[in-house]
């Protein structure tokens, strides 16, 4: 920027202005609520707020129950998969959109359209669809194949990849419509200009193409990581945590106890841990995002 | 001056009930067919006999749901007009916190004392003297729906109690029926499980373990035993695969499965799917084991409000429910039982009369929710989801987590 | 157009590199129109099973449901259940089904959607362009609210609303909306300008265009794809509440997820499965009508020849 330096406070005066929501939502919301529930996680707080502290006592129990570990493992199962494959089959199929086809309004809207319905409802048609006994097992062994075996959300080894499928089923549209974003935004020079030098399409893709959206990507990669921290209402539409407590997860032991338990306390307890987690991986990044380079 | 002083104070004592219309706002989760019928009653009844307005805040789900709408509500300074609730223990933070209203004039003036029974639905209202709820129905958990189709078609006499009924298991297999259904969802287990402590170990262990915390009993010869039947009962539920409650219902009454413990609440199934109790299938309370019944049940409560209309509105609603008008309209619409002995309900079926008789003959016990906290009952339903869909939890281990939460509970 | 680019794309190996580079007479079975739609109308058919689904039990009345094939077209059709959930079901006194709710869902909707993205764009543009000292701090506490589950946040948020005067009203409503949307648009929109031509922007600073200007002439334009999908998720997100609706609202306000709560959500008393299969379709018709409409603004933005002109 070529302008001299007036005051500091009042250069880019209108930026700060235009920003003042964000500031108060960060500071007030975001962190003043994190504050809140790091304060009362010390507490016995049962069905009310109730400043009665106990030190350490609710973490003593979190870590002590076997719940809370199984939640733990799953999240990481389900999170390791669902960001790579959503990814995967989101940029795949934004790309295939891409190619100027016909209908690719009506093939978007059908990617899609799960994103639209209410998980209530969906995770009982996938509970539907995944059981044995008259879901798609049935169907194929009534079509002969007698040994087909499949039943995802009976199986307590297998049933968190029961949920991924549903999962992947409704989020992977909304990851191909970020990524068509992005690639709409992409100049057309550029597919021009690998033609020229004789590079394949898809090594465009991979070494040119993708590079340039990494923003989109990053946003993408934020969306579906906050979904994973935040599943809840898949599980307890498909499978409520079960079988047994084999599909939990740490929202989900976060909000029992707190509504369902009437255990304020441990719920926020839980939800500090959760958000300790998420926050010794977003300063690493913040430090790699804004660190150094300026952009104007 | 004086007399228009008397007159005033007259005045103002009968805007109690009849003057000042207020509406009033009120917050359950009864939306199913049923339900919603039923609730229709009181806001009918209510509307009829006072000249108070019914608003109505349905949201379904349950405790887990409506508790935060509740406490937001509360918190916010600006609470609905009365709310429903499991009652026993789930509200007794907030009457410490001062935030219910003392209802004990209303139940004085009606002779609840007198009319309710069993009498432990007042006591699980009632906080150091006084009275902070108006209980409305009983729901009991300790019954045993049984196919007459698949025991038919497995060629065994339908049991009479719990000990035919695993006996009949390995004949119910062979003939490719599920013994037993069970759904997926915790708190199906744990009240499974509740229901078999209840009746093979008998209501007074229940009463200890549950309500004195009683570690000792929870980790001896009779609770083992329980645990034993547990174990037997996790080999019959194997392979029921189901979530809801009545998807697992659904296998009884289309002779998939040979029978279910689930609370009375599972007959409306039996009743819409056109089963006929005694024909197409068998009710036997108290697993047929022991004539008992647990008194849980709904509840409203009445938050403070510091408005003397909505006081006045509140009052009229609590008297209301519990007239008997209301409790027949409503409980028959519900499938539950009334909570007073004095009405008569003629058109209930077989299994609701059979109730119906333990009631009057006192033969109840407390429900599980009045002895425990909810926390405690979310502990529960963590260990016995867990115990009854893995088998590699022996019946020992499982016993001694459930000391290790009777230990603990408060 | 002739997009030579294109035509490479069938096959995803190196083999794709052969034939001239013109205009290639395009043939309706050629080896990258099957792959392509071949994939998308497979994917389409795994994408679609469920809603096949949900559309047949919503047409078969329960005893028919009972019997357990999900998979079969009904015997007898049967309309009831849309109608059921639309206009009969009953909340408490109120046997008015959805239909009760859908206004309040769109005036909930409208404002928080166009307030939300409208406060997230221009954030989303003074961090990309005008950074400014600190902006980077509370950016990143705005990306770690992303995550915090809604539930946690309740009742902070009760509390704020309450010192505010804004609790229970629509107003407050909004602003929650707003608030939770924040994060992941923010962002979204803070990417996606990062990665527009830093040379369009600074062309127009030196032709002494302001912050305003340069937002509404030169980024808005540019950005139709990524508003529409700050749209669809705002739109989706907001539509579908229902914690933030019947928490912060009260009956007279409440939303139309209320409703199919209401009806889908019941647990104790008798399910019925074909009415709450219908009440989901019903309230998911808003969301997915705004998907296909605002389909056509998933155009190419004229980043290309801005750059060039």
């Amino acid at each position: 920027m070529a302008a001299a330096r007036p005051l500091g406070l009042f250069r880019n005066i209108n930026a700060k202005i235009a920003a003042i929501p964000m500031v108060l939502t960060a500071l007030v919301v975001f962190t003043g609520g994190t504050i809140w529930t790091v304060v009362y996680s010390f507490t016995n707080s049962k069905l009310l707020p109730r400043e009665k502290f106990v030190g350490f006592q609710q973490y003593e129990r979190l870590w002590g129950t076997e719940r809370w570990n199984v939640a733990i493992e799953n999240l990481l199962i389900y999170g390791a998969c669902m960001v790579v494959f959503s990814l995967v089959i989101g940029f795949v199929l934004a790309a295939l959109l891409d190619q100027k086809i016909r209908f690719e309004n009506t093939f978007r809207t059908i990617l899609l359209y799960p994103f639209a319905l209410s998980f209530i409802v969906t995770g009982l048609v996938w509970q539907w669809l995944l059981n044995p006994d008259f879901g798609i097992q049935s169907v194929i062994r009534a079509l002969g194949w007698e040994s087909f075996d499949f039943d995802p959300l009976y199986n307590a080894d297998i049933v968190i990849y029961g949920v991924l499928i549903a999962g992947l089923w409704q989020g992977t549209g909304l990851v191909m419509c970020l990524m068509l974003a992005g690639l709409r935004g992409i100049d057309q020079e550029i597919w021009k200009a690998a033609r020229v030098d004789g590079i394949p399409m898809w090594k465009t893709y991979i070494f040119i193409v993708i590079p340039m959206i990494r923003p989109v990507f990053i946003t993408t990669l934020v969306i579906i990581a906050s979904g994973i921290v935040r599943l809840y209402d898949l599980i307890v539409a498909q499978t409520g945590g079960g079988p047994g407590i084999a599909s939990d997860v740490p929202a989900k032991y976060v909000y029992d106890y707190m509504f369902q338990g009437q255990n304020l306390g441990q719920g926020f307890a839980a939800s500090t841990m959760m958000l300790l987690a998420v926050l010794v991986v977003i300063i690493p990044w913040a430090y790699l995002e804004f660190g150094g380079k300026k952009r104007v | 001056m004086t007399f228009r002083t008397i007159l005033m104070a007259g005045t103002a004592l009968c805007a109690g009930s009849a003057v000042s219309a207020a509406d009033l706002e009120v917050t359950h989760w009864w939306t199913s067919g049923g339900e919603a019928a039923a609730v229709q009653q009181f806001a009918t009844e209510f509307e009829g006999q006072t000249e108070h307005k019914w608003i109505d805040g349905a949201i379904a789900g349950g405790g887990g749901t409506a508790r935060p709408v509740m406490v937001s509500r509360i918190i916010g300074g600006d609470p609905m007009g009365a709310f429903q609730f499991n009652h026993g223990r789930q509200a007794e933070e907030l009457i410490e916190a001062g935030l219910l209203r003392d209802m004990t004039h209303v139940a004085e003036a009606e002779g609840w004392t007198d009319i309710v029974n069993p009498p432990s639905l007042l006591d699980a209202c009632t906080v150091d003297g006084k009275i902070y709820c108006a209980p409305v129905n009983i729901h009991s958990w300790q019954w045993l729906w049984l196919s007459n189709g698949a025991f038919e078609t497995a060629g065994v006499d339908v049991p009479a109690n719990w000990d035919e009924f695993v006996a009949a298991a390995p004949a119910l297999k062979e003939a490719g029926i599920q013994p037993m259904a069970l759904g997926g969802q915790p708190w199906q287990s744990s009240g499974a499980f509740n229901v078999l402590m209840a009746t093979l170990a008998g209501p007074d262990v229940l009463q200890k373990v549950y309500g004195d915390g009683d570690a000792d009993l929870a980790g001896g010869e009779e609770m083992a035993r329980v645990f034993k039947a547990a174990e037997d009962m996790r080999g019959m539920v194997e392979g029921s695969n189901v979530q809801d409650w009545n998807q697992a219902t659904n296998l009884v009454i289309t002779d998939a499965a040979g029978g279910q413990i689930m609370g009375d609440w599972a007959q409306g199934e039996f009743a819409v799917a056109g089963e006929v109790a005694g024909e197409d299938y068998t009710c036997l309370p108290g697993l047929g084991v022991i004539e008992v019944l647990s008194t849980g049940g709904d509840a409203f409560y009445f938050p403070e409000t510091g408005d003397a209309e909505i006081e006045a509105a509140q009052d009229a609603l609590a008297a209301t429910l519990l007239k008997p008008q209301t409790q027949v309209a409503f409980n028959l619409k519900k499938g539950s039982l009334p909570i007073r002995g004095d009405v008569d309900l003629a058109s209930a079926n077989d299994c609701m009369k059979k109730g119906l008789q333990l009631l009057a003959d006192g033969k109840t016990m407390p429900d599980v929710n009045m002895l425990n906290t909810e926390d405690t009952n979310n502990q529960l339903n963590d260990l016995f989801v867990q115990f009854f869909q893995d088998p590699s939890i022996s019946a020992d281990d499982a016993q001694a987590r459930f000391v290790s939460i009777v230990e603990n509970k408060d | 157009m002739s997009d030579p680019g294109i035509l490479n794309v069938a096959g995803v190996g190196a083999d794709a590199l052969d034939g001239p580079r013109g205009p290639k007479p395009r043939r309706r079975f050629s080896r990258r129109n099957i792959f392509i739609y071949g994939t998308l109308i497979v994917v389409a058919l795994y994408y679609l099973l469920p809603l096949w689904v949900m559309v047949v039990t919503s047409l078969k009345g329960m005893p028919e449901i009972r019997l357990g094939n999900i998979f079969a077209p009904p015997v007898e059709i049967t309309f009831q259940p849309w109608v059921k959930a639309w206009a009969e079901a009953c909340t408490g006194l109120n046997c008015d089904g959805l239909s009760r709710g859908f206004w309040n869902s769109v005036r909930i909707t409208v404002p928080s959607v166009i307030l939300s993205i409208l406060i997230a764009s221009v954030n989303g543009y003074a961090l990309a362009n005008w950074r400014f000292k600190g902006a980077d701090v509370f950016f990143t506490i705005l990306i770690f609210g992303a995550f915090i589950p809604y539930q946690v946040m309740l009742y902070p948020i009760v509390i704020i609303l309450r010192e505010i005067g804004l609790y229970g009203s629509l107003t407050g409503l909004v602003l929650v909306h707003s608030v939770f949307g924040m994060p992941i648009l923010t962002l979204l929109f803070r990417n996606y300008f990062t990665s527009l031509p830093e040379e369009l922007f600074k062309a127009a600073r030196v032709d002494g265009a302001g912050f305003w200007q340069i937002y509404f002439q030169i980024m808005l334009p540019m950005s139709l794809p990524i508003f529409v999908v700050a749209m669809i998720l705002q739109v989706t997100g907001i539509w579908n509440d229902f914690l933030f609706g019947v928490v912060y609202t009260k009956p007279d306000l409440y939303p139309m997820t209320v409703q199919l709560n209401n009806i889908v959500n019941s647990v104790q008393g008798v399910k019925e499965y074909n009415v709450n299969m219908a009440a989901t379709l019903l309230t998911g018709l808003v969301p997915l009508v705004i998907y296909f409409i605002s389909g056509k603004l998933f155009v190419r933005g004229i980043a290309a020849g801005a750059v060039k002109g």
